[in-house]
Formats: structure tokens, C-alpha cells, sequence
């Protein structure tokens, strides 16, 4: 709390800035110690997980077995090394023409933040899910709300999958789950009933990953934004056997495309430059 | 027409703005390249500004004289938002470290991708010309109460109404000096009515027009959609982020703000025992 929360934006807001940020968050004393959300870093996380750290800085809160859940969800859902998947391509791309291994990563990690597939493919099934239990509790019909949703955005976040009708990984994340006692509250089932219910649609969609992953993480109390987070670097694992096999193979053979390769559908290939005028 | 006779069973890549015909001797190397018809290099090299070939890649077809004139003068005004910009500051943060020169640039792409003074503001900002082109009171409407997705994105929502600066005071002189340029041009019906109803618009938002506003306008006058306006607004500010993350490497983090005094950390458990 301090006294700009008082002044409201403009310049007065601005000048109130200057040089003067504060923060809960954390920070570094040079040469001494580093603070996180009011803790010691030394003291008290040196001995957390990476993703047990991760789970502290983005929600606060403190929790293994959310972490060792996303640890799961990233091995087994979100590292698959193939060049061929959009995100991995770009990282193998990057390989090929011999950029760096973090350009590359970053690059591909960034596009992961997709339609189709990725980032928005999970934040909009967990809030899907949210909006979902939230108008459930107060009576309404899932039948109805699938309807609705269908009618709007003519997308149900989390069911379909591109290139693909069923998900493979559903399965062995769910037995992965069960196995440290999550997989049985009230999202996964919501998330399951949604997934009977459209798959006996005329659309036929079937339930995939992030629908689950979102479930899961609904289930241990994150919010929207929190698993939005904590789901923006699950892609690299698979990222990295890319660059570094495309790196390894002679520069510039992977996926070659020759000249044939370009379906060209526009203008005929007769016009004159003429500077100035509107041809 | 179709290149595609000879490789039918082979993915290809479709596409309106780029054919391309093989050397003889090698099938992975282009003899000719043809840009929405035009021969690039044994035509347009020497005939065609960068602003033109820029516009021919987008539209697909060459602006007229006033259309060109526009287009550049937006280049011009947006090619360096100065080091005190968001993105610039970003790029220069990738200078002084000794950072990847093409860091610099995606960090530039990034932060000036959003919805304060972004390209996220300019995509939002081209959607209300859309909705409300030269009807005064819908823009009294959608700024007063701007249209809401109740799912959740991954852009944040906006927290000021697009186009204008939150933590402005009175409209800055080079945004008025830009959209009093651009409106001696012909084609600009968008950009004379801003001008004309710029206090209007002010006034509902309480906050003043900036930049993005102005080229928002632009774009919607050029006819450009959306999601071209705001990948486009993202090209155009890059030399000046890459111009000064140059020039901050080579001056070094010494002589960099860091903020050294600027940090107050209010939670702060202090010195713990067992590190002495």
C-alpha cells in the first residue's frame, strides 16, 4: 500500500513514479540476499523444485503436489519432439540456418501462444471451466450452456483437436494423476461430462489435453491467469531435441522447399512498375 | 493459375504474393520472384520506394500517389518512438546487457505489442473505426462503454479507452503536428473528422489522443484491416528501437538507468541470521 493508489492516472501519476517503484514482489540485494513474495530465497527456497519455486512466484502459494502435477502435465502432454508441430518447427528452423539455442527456443515458446493448439487453446478451457461451474452452481443446464457457447463462438475450448480426433495423452495423464490423488474433483468431472456430452454431437468433438490440464489445475485452486502462467514455458521440453537435432544435421536440410513447392494463386506475372501512378 | 502440375502429391505452400521460378540448374533457387506479379528483381528493384513494395505486400497492389504519400509520412512519424518508449527501452535493455542484436528486436516486438500505446491498442483501435466510423454518438457509446468478451483472452483487458493516453494531460504537439500533416492529403475522410471531433472524443475518454490513435485512423483510412494495421505498426517502430539499442551497447550499462534508489520492497524479511 502507498500513496499513489490515491492519485489517479496522469501526470501527476507518473511523476509520483519516477524513480519510485514498489513492490511486494521481491528483490536483489547485491552481495547479500534476495527476496521473494517476503521470503529469503536462500533461506527459504533452496531446497524447492524448480516448478515448486514456480508455483510460489506466480500464485503465492505453496504447494508439491501442483508442481510435481505440472511437472507430469509438461513431460507427458507438452515436449513432444517433433519438428513438425508448428511451435517445435520454428525452434528446428531456428537449427537449421544456425541461430541460437535461446532465439530459437524463445521464438517457438512465443508462438505457442496459439489458437489451434498452445496457450490460448488452455487458458480459454480453464476459463471455460470456471464460467461453467460458476453458472452450474447457480441451476443452469450444461446441455444449455454447451448450446450457447457453441452459438456464440462456435468453439468449446479444450474439445477437438486438430490433425487428430481422439488424444492420446488423456489417458496416461489421468493415470499419472489419480496416482498422487488428483484427477477426482469437481472440474475433471465437469470437464469428462462436457466431453460425453460432445462427443455424441453432431460435431463429434472429443475431449483433449488442455480441457484436462485445465481441469486438473482448476482443481487445485489456480485461477485463470495463474495456470495461464504457469502454462507459458510447458512447450520448450520439446523444443530443445529440436534445435539440437536440426543443429546436428547439415545446415539448411530441414524440411527443404524447392522453388515448385510455392502454389501461387495471384495476379498473372506480366505487370510494369510505373512509379507514381495508381496502376 | 498454379504452379502445383508437376508435384501434385507434394504439400505446398498457397499463396497470392509471391511466385517463383527455378534456376535450371538448381530446383531450390530462384531464377525470378514475382511479387503480386511484379518481377522483384528485374523490375521493381530501382523503380519501387521500400513504403511502396511494403504496401504492394499487404494489399497486393500499388497505392496511388496520395495513398503512398500517407503511408510514408506514418513511416516516418512512428519509425522511432524515442528511448523513452516502452519498446525502445526494452530494445535498449538488450543493447546494454551485451544482449543478441535480434533480442533486441523481438524484445521491442514484445513490449510494444500491447495495449498501452501498442500494437494490441492500434488492432482494438481500427475494430472502433469499424464499429463507429464517423457517428460521433456511437463513439460516446463504445468509449464510455466499451465492448467486453466474457472469456478470458490471453491479452490483458484494456484499462483505458484505446487510441488515447491514460496518464496524458492535453494532446502532445507532434501527435498534432502528425494529424494535421496527414490531413492535407486526400483520401484522409477519417483522419479531417478526427481532427475535427478530436476534443469531442477527449472529453468521453477524459484522457488526450496519442499516436496510436493517429495511426489507428490512418490505417482505417488506408484501408487496411486490423490485424494488418497492428503487424504493420510493429515493423514501422523497430528502427529507432534498433538504432538505439545499438547505440546503448556501445555506451554500456554504466551509463544506463538501472534504478539503483528507485526500489522500495515492502515485504521484506531483512537479513537472515544463517547467511552471516
Amino acid at each position: 500500500m502507498n500513496e499513489r493508489q490515491n492519485i489517479p492516472p496522469g501526470p501527476g501519476l507518473l511523476n509520483q513514479c519516477e524513480d519510485n517503484w514498489h513492490t511486494e514482489m521481491g528483490a536483489i540485494f547485491f552481495g547479500e540476499r534476495a527476496v521473494l513474495r517476503g521470503k529469503d530465497i536462500f533461506e527459504a527456497y533452496s531446497n524447492h523444485r524448480w516448478l515448486e519455486f514456480m508455483v510460489s512466484a506466480v500464485t503465492g502459494r505453496e504447494s508439491k503436489k501442483t508442481a510435481r502435477l505440472i511437472e507430469a502435465m509438461w513431460v507427458i502432454c507438452s515436449s513432444y519432439p517433433d519438428p513438425r508441430l508448428w511451435n517445435n518447427r520454428i525452434a528446428a528452423l531456428g537449427g537449421t540456418t544456425r541461430t541460437t539455442g535461446a532465439l530459437a527456443i524463445n521464438a517457438g515458446s512465443a508462438v505457442s501462444e496459439a489458437t489451434i493448439y498452445g496457450l490460448k487453446t488452455s487458458k480459454g478451457a480453464i476459463d471455460l471451466l470456471h464460467r461453467f461451474k460458476k453458472e452450474l452452481d447457480f441451476g443452469a443446464s450444461l446441455e444449455e450452456l454447451i448450446h450457447n457457447e457453441l452459438k456464440q463462438y462456435r468453439v468449446v475450448w479444450g474439445y477437438g483437436r486438430p490433425l487428430a480426433s481422439g488424444d492420446e495423452r488423456v489417458a496416461p495423464l489421468m493415470k499419472f494423476a489419480k496416482s498422487i490423488d488428483c484427477g477426482t474433483g469437481p472440474f475433471v468431472k465437469l470437464a469428462f461430462e462436457i466431453g460425453d456430452y460432445l462427443s455424441d454431437t453432431r460435431y463429434k468433438y472429443q475431449i483433449n489435453i488442455s480441457a484436462v490440464v485445465a481441469a486438473l489445475m482448476a482443481d487445485e485452486g489456480l485461477s485463470t491467469n495463474e495456470f495461464y502462467y504457469l502454462s507459458s514455458l510447458s512447450f520448450v521440453g520439446g523444443m530443445f531435441p529440436c534445435y539440437i537435432d536440426a543443429i546436428n544435421h547439415p545446415e539448411g536440410t530441414l524440411f527443404p522447399l524447392s522453388t515448385g513447392r510455392i502454389n501461387y494463386i495471384g495476379a498473372p506475372t506480366d505487370k510494369n512498375w510505373l512509379p507514381g501512378d495508381n496502376q | 493459375m498454379t504452379d502445383s502440375t508437376d508435384e501434385p502429391q507434394r504439400e505446398q505452400i498457397t499463396t497470392k504474393i509471391w511466385r517463383e521460378e527455378a534456376e535450371p540448374d538448381n530446383p531450390f533457387a530462384a531464377s525470378t520472384c514475382y511479387c503480386s506479379g511484379y518481377d522483384v528483381y528485374g523490375d521493381l528493384l530501382g523503380k519501387i520506394s521500400l513504403i511502396e513494395y511494403i504496401w504492394l505486400l499487404f494489399k497486393l497492389e500499388p497505392p496511388n500517389e496520395s495513398q503512398a504519400k500517407i503511408f510514408e509520412s506514418l513511416a516516418v512519424a512512428l519509425a522511432n518512438p524515442g528511448p523513452r518508449d516502452h519498446s525502445v527501452r526494452a530494445a535498449m535493455n538488450a543493447g546494454v546487457g551485451g544482449s543478441t542484436r535480434a533480442s533486441a528486436l523481438i524484445a521491442a516486438i514484445s513490449v510494444g505489442a500491447g495495449n498501452l500505446g501498442g500494437s494490441r491498442e492500434v488492432y482494438t483501435t481500427v475494430q472502433y473505426w469499424q464499429q463507429c466510423g464517423a457517428d460521433l454518438k456511437a463513439w460516446q457509446k463504445i468509449i464510455t462503454n466499451p465492448p467486453k468478451d466474457e472469456r478470458a483472452d490471453v491479452w490483458p483487458e484494456f484499462e483505458h479507452t484505446p487510441g488515447f493516453d491514460p496518464n496524458g494531460a492535453c494532446c502532445p504537439t507532434p501527435v498534432r503536428q502528425l494529424l494535421d500533416h496527414l490531413c492535407t492529403f486526400d483520401g484522409t475522410d477519417t483522419l479531417q473528422w478526427l481532427k475535427n471531433h478530436r476534443l469531442d472524443l477527449e472529453g468521453y475518454s477524459q484522457t488526450p489522443l496519442t499516436f496510436s490513435g493517429v495511426a489507428a485512423a490512418t490505417f482505417f483510412d488506408l484501408e487496411f484491416e486490423p490485424e494488418q494495421a497492428e503487424i504493420i505498426y510493429l515493423i514501422l517502430r523497430l528502427p529507432g528501437a534498433a538504432a538505439h539499442a545499438l547505440e546503448q551497447e556501445k555506451i554500456g550499462f554504466s551509463r544506463y538507468p538501472f534504478f539503483a534508489n528507485g526500489l522500495t520492497l515492502t515485504d521484506d524479511p531483512g537479513p537472515v541470521s544463517c547467511h552471516e
